[in-house]
């Protein structure tokens, strides 16, 4: 057996079937990782030795027959935004956290582990989640599986490389304006982002409070469905995580949802989108019709330029008080040869943090500042609650929007680096549900002809994971998207 | 010109709220722990952290906005403060700006000729810092002890409405008194718990507009006694007055501004510390990671009813239904268990005098003479327990009733007022009852005729000079022979028949 073409959902029957062990199962993700890791560089930290001793109690755990978690035996990779106690640094991808050891666990991480997953490592991010390149990453960028000479995306680029080169079956990453969605869809995997409550961010180090929610990134749907329900839930530590049930996805993964009703924003194809992506979306959108969905044009719009520009208002100003904590006093990076207070925390904030990360810090913290603050912050509250409100229009009269999660397809290593605004614009189909706190999901849908994926976004109202589950999966069961594997796996690059 | 500068104060109180744990961990709230000995990753402001809600401290905020009059909206929210300083681990203070958990209310105060009352503005809720300490011997180094951050602080702002520094610490009185009484605040000094800010500025007059005009506003920073609280409003005070007299054009509000000041606490002066223009900008921002507070309006009501009585209250009661003075009344409101206490001994004392006087006791003791009577028991000896001894009522070793049934010995002549007190003291050491006292230690006072008057007669011999001042015409040489008479007895002496007897065998 080539417990690396297994999905996750195969990889649990077969542990629990006795097929296959804790393991082998880790062995041969960790032997992956070895031999791709140093063309890839999804990770920032790997912890082999911890992974195969976790992995060989699972494997005693079930000899003895005792009960055995959702996630048991199953390799998963961490973003490394996420706190672990595990003795491994938490670094953001950031050098003022460089080395620095939580002395606890994100609720996250302790679900994974209650449900008995291996985690086996923390992948790479754009520093402190600000970016759509994984290029801001203070130790290297990653690479796409697709094309080494591309982006994965990001900020959750690392979680994305890992599991489209089937190095990891699972990988949670975090979501602010799209940073699950815009990296799966580069890298031609599922990618969801619950709706903001589902899933507690204690733990989660913060980038934009408001906005930010942890979710799986997995080649199937399937997989997606079983890794959310191993993390969503209430938590008294996150006092904006919600106390409501968590259905079983799985359960009801494979029912097809009659009579589904598909609204298709005329903003989500506008000027700035790619053709051949443009193309794949429609392509998908005609298997929905074939298979009884009924397509209805509806409009939301504000949600892209303004949803851009607001969301580059609200996430930075959260960003400038989040980010204030580091200032080289209490833990991470301090400079040396400072003279005064005031200097210590210039020079340490100066070197530690990267160009992005002081790019956004400045522009949250003008627009947060006296005699600005009505104009910027406020009035992007405003324009979100606009934003929340035309969803929720537009829900009474379909059950989810479709469009593209990217207006392209994965760009170059260095295409946009010198070009923020270019930059920023990647996320313009993402950000409207994260500022709208409601689900989304993006599910590979095709590839381009250069062979770059191209994911379809299905957005969803509050809580509606489960229908955002099952109608993916409606289309993923017509397609075999997911069988395709990056030539870096057949050894060619 | 002088006269006509009308000081114009508010003045913004924080106090610690009495709760167990911290305003959003579960970190305990202990004053004596060693340094950085009641912390965790949350108060500590870790990466990842999330604050969660103390829900009794958000409780006794409302009571105290409840107590002042104060409405509670129907939404309260959180928000960021942001400064940097290494006392404040996140950079950031969550507070309430906009809308806090209690506006508009008052507070009134004793002045002159009767009660004013001061407006309240708002109540709000926010987290205390840490302790950055300097080292010692002038090094370039600091520590910092965050125990304290993340403490519950309730933050109580007034309306400009006081015009003296009297008037400042009669508002700062009173208000610790409404905290410690209704239980939100213990409100120790020493250990912090309660500081002030005032804001001082004086009225100049009206200006061609028609409105009036102030000099600059100061504010004085972290105030943390009654004293420094009122020297140094009263120092700002002068300190305004002259500025305004050298420059009465110049030195105005609309010129200078707000700037703020410092207190040294052994020089008595201020000192500044920011002017306008480097006033800071705290960048508030609703903080994301909580949800705003909607309350209940059921609960705000059981809060209201659940509460313990004020202070204005028991001091009336203290008044009206038990005859105290005003000054009396103010020496049992200082000690919440002697405020408890006063009644149950005053009741008990009305029910064992009624046994003995019957229709006497009606008729002859009006409530302002009980008042007097257990007043000056209270004033005198349970003061005297509480000062020199350290015992309060609560720990008294006997009940209301039965210091009652001591004050009833007095008034029926068994023991004097003097004995009175050695009685109290043994009553404190030993717990027996004053009955038992008495008898035991063969203290009750002698009224047999016999027996003292073969004492003044040795008295008066053994006295030849004061009792011929006395034969003399002068009066006051008659205390001296009742003192010395009494002392002969053993303190057993009624010393009402010894008066009699002296004076009827000198003048007689």
């Amino acid at each position: 057996m080539q417990p690396l073409n297994l999905t996750a959902c195969e990889m649990r029957e077969a542990i629990g079937r006795g097929d296959l062990s804790a393991r082998e199962a880790t062995q041969s993700c960790l032997a992956a990782i070895e031999r791709l890791e140093p063309k890839i560089h999804a990770f920032l930290a790997l912890s082999p030795q911890d992974a195969l001793r976790r992995a060989a109690e699972v494997d005693e755990r079930r000899a003895r027959g005792e009960r055995m978690g959702l996630l048991a035996g199953i390799p998963t990779a961490v973003k490394d935004n996420f706190c672990t106690a595990d003795g491994q640094a938490t670094t953001c991808a950031s050098r003022i956290l460089e080395g620095w050891k939580a002395p606890y666990s994100a609720h996250v991480v302790e679900r994974l582990l209650g449900e008995d997953a291996i985690v086996v490592g923390k992948t790479n991010l754009d520093e402190f989640a600000m970016g759509s390149s994984t290029e801001n990453s203070a130790f290297g960028p990653t690479r796409n599986p697709w094309d080494l000479e591309r982006v994965p995306g990001g900020s959750s680029g690392g979680s994305a490389a890992a599991v489209a080169a089937r190095m990891v079956p699972l990988a949670l990453g975090s979501d602010t304006g799209g940073s699950i969605r815009q990296p799966a869809a580069l890298c031609g995997v599922v990618g969801l982002k619950p709706t903001y409550g589902r899933v507690s961010r204690y733990g989660l180090v913060a980038f934009a409070s408001s906005l930010d929610q942890i979710g799986p990134l997995a080649r199937t749907v399937g997989d997606a469905a079983l890794l959310l329900q191993a993390v969503a839930g209430h938590d008294p530590r996150d006092s904006t995580s919600v106390p409501q049930a968590v259905p079983d996805y799985l359960a009801t993964l494979e029912e097809p949802v009659e009579g589904l009703r598909i609204g298709v924003p005329k903003e989500f194809f506008g000027t700035g989108v790619d053709g051949e992506v443009e193309r794949a979306v429609r392509e998908a959108l005609g298997v929905y019709e074939r298979l009884g969905a009924k397509l209805t044009d509806v409009s939301l719009p504000r949600a892209t330029e303004h949803a851009i520009a607001a969301y580059y208002l609200v996430a930075t100003s959260e960003a400038s008080s989040n980010l204030a904590r580091y200032d080289g006093v209490h833990y991470g990076h301090r400079a040396g040869g400072y003279a005064d207070m005031i200097d210590m925390y210039m020079l340490s904030r100066s070197e530690g943090f990267g160009d992005e990360v002081k790019r956004r810090i400045m522009l949250g913290t003008y627009a947060l500042s006296a005699g600005y603050y009505d104009a910027y912050y406020k009035k992007a509250a405003k324009v979100r609650a606009l934003i929340r409100q035309d969803y929720a229009a537009v829900f009474r009269q379909v059950d989810v929007v479709m469009g593209p999660t990217t207006p392209t397809a994965a760009f170059r290593l260095g295409e946009k680096t010198d070009d923020p605004l270019t930059m920023y614009l990647s996320d313009v189909y993402t950000v409207s549900c994260s500022l709208a706190a409601i689900a989304g999901l993006s599910v590979p849908c095709g590839f381009t002809r250069a062979g770059l994926p191209v994911g379809l976004q299905i957005i969803g109202d509050a809580f509606s994971e489960e229908r955002l589950l099952r109608v993916a999966r409606m289309y993923e069961r017509e397609t075999n998207w997911a069988r395709r594997r990056p030539p870096v796996c057949e050894g060619k690059s | 010109m002088a006269e006509a500068l009308t000081p114009t104060i508010g003045l913004e109180v924080h106090l610690h709220l009495a709760t167990r744990t911290k305003l959003f961990c579960p970190c305990a709230v202990e004053y004596d722990a060693p340094p950085n000995a009641r912390v965790c990753p949350v108060c500590l402001g870790m990466p990842g952290v999330l604050p969660v809600l103390n829900e009794r401290a958000v409780e006794l905020a409302v009571r105290m906005a409840l107590a002042l009059g104060c409405t509670i909206p129907d939404l309260a929210k959180w928000d960021r403060k942001h400064y940097y300083y290494p006392d404040l681990p996140k950079n950031y203070q969550i507070s309430q700006y906009d809308q806090p958990l209690g506006v508009g209310g008052f507070l009134e105060i004793p002045v002159e000729g009767g009660v004013k009352r001061i407006g309240i503005i708002r109540v709000h809720l926010e987290e205390d810092a840490g302790k950055l300490m300097h080292a010692e011997g002038g090094g370039n180094s600091s520590v910092v002890d965050l125990n304290r951050t993340g403490t519950p602080l309730l933050e109580i702002v007034s309306e400009p409405d006081m015009n003296s520094a009297e008037e400042v610490r009669a508002y700062s009185t009173a208000l610790r008194q409404l905290a410690v009484y209704l239980g939100v605040g213990e409100c120790n000094m020493q250990l912090g718990q309660m500081r002030f800010e005032p804001n001082i500025s004086l009225r100049i007059g009206t200006g061609a507009d028609g409105r009036p005009r102030y000099t600059p506003i100061t504010e004085i920073k972290n105030l943390n006694s009654f004293r420094s609280v009122e020297h140094a409003v009263a120092f700002e005070i002068a300190r305004h007055r002259e500025e305004c007299e050298a420059d009465p054009k110049g030195y105005t509000l609309e010129n200078l501004g707000k700037q703020t000041r410092g207190w040294m606490d052994d020089r008595e002066v201020t000192f500044l510390q920011r002017s306008k223009e480097e006033a800071h900008d705290y960048r508030y921002f609703p903080e994301p990671d909580l949800v705003p507070f909607v309350p209940d309006r059921k609960w705000v009501e059981e809060v209201r009813a659940s509460m313990p009585e004020t202070p204005q209250k028991i001091r009336r009661r203290l008044i009206e239904e038990y005859g105290l003075s005003q000054y009396y009344a103010e020496v049992m409101m200082q000690d919440r268990e002697v405020a408890d206490f006063y009644p149950k001994v005053a009741v008990s004392f009305d029910k064992i005098m009624g046994r003995e006087f019957g229709n006497k006791y009606v008729s002859d003791w009006p409530l302002a003479r009980k008042g007097k009577v257990v007043g000056n028991w209270f004033n005198q000896d349970v003061q005297r327990a509480i000062n020199e001894r350290g015992i309060r009522p609560n720990d008294f070793r006997f009940t209301a009733e039965q210091l009652a049934e001591l004050m009833v010995l007095v008034e029926k002549g068994t023991i004097n007022r003097n004995t009175g007190t050695e009685v109290f003291n043994r009553m404190l050491e030993t717990g027996k009852s004053a009955a038992t006292i008495v008898e035991e230690e063969s203290l009750a006072q002698t009224s047999d005729a016999g027996e003292l008057e073969r004492i003044v007669e040795q008295v008066i011999a053994a006295n030849p000079g004061p009792a011929d001042d006395f034969r003399g015409g002068k009066d006051k040489a008659l205390g001296r022979l009742i003192g010395e008479a009494m002392k002969a007895s053993g303190g057993k002496a009624n010393p009402k028949v010894v008066r009699e007897l002296l004076v009827r065998k000198l003048r007689g």
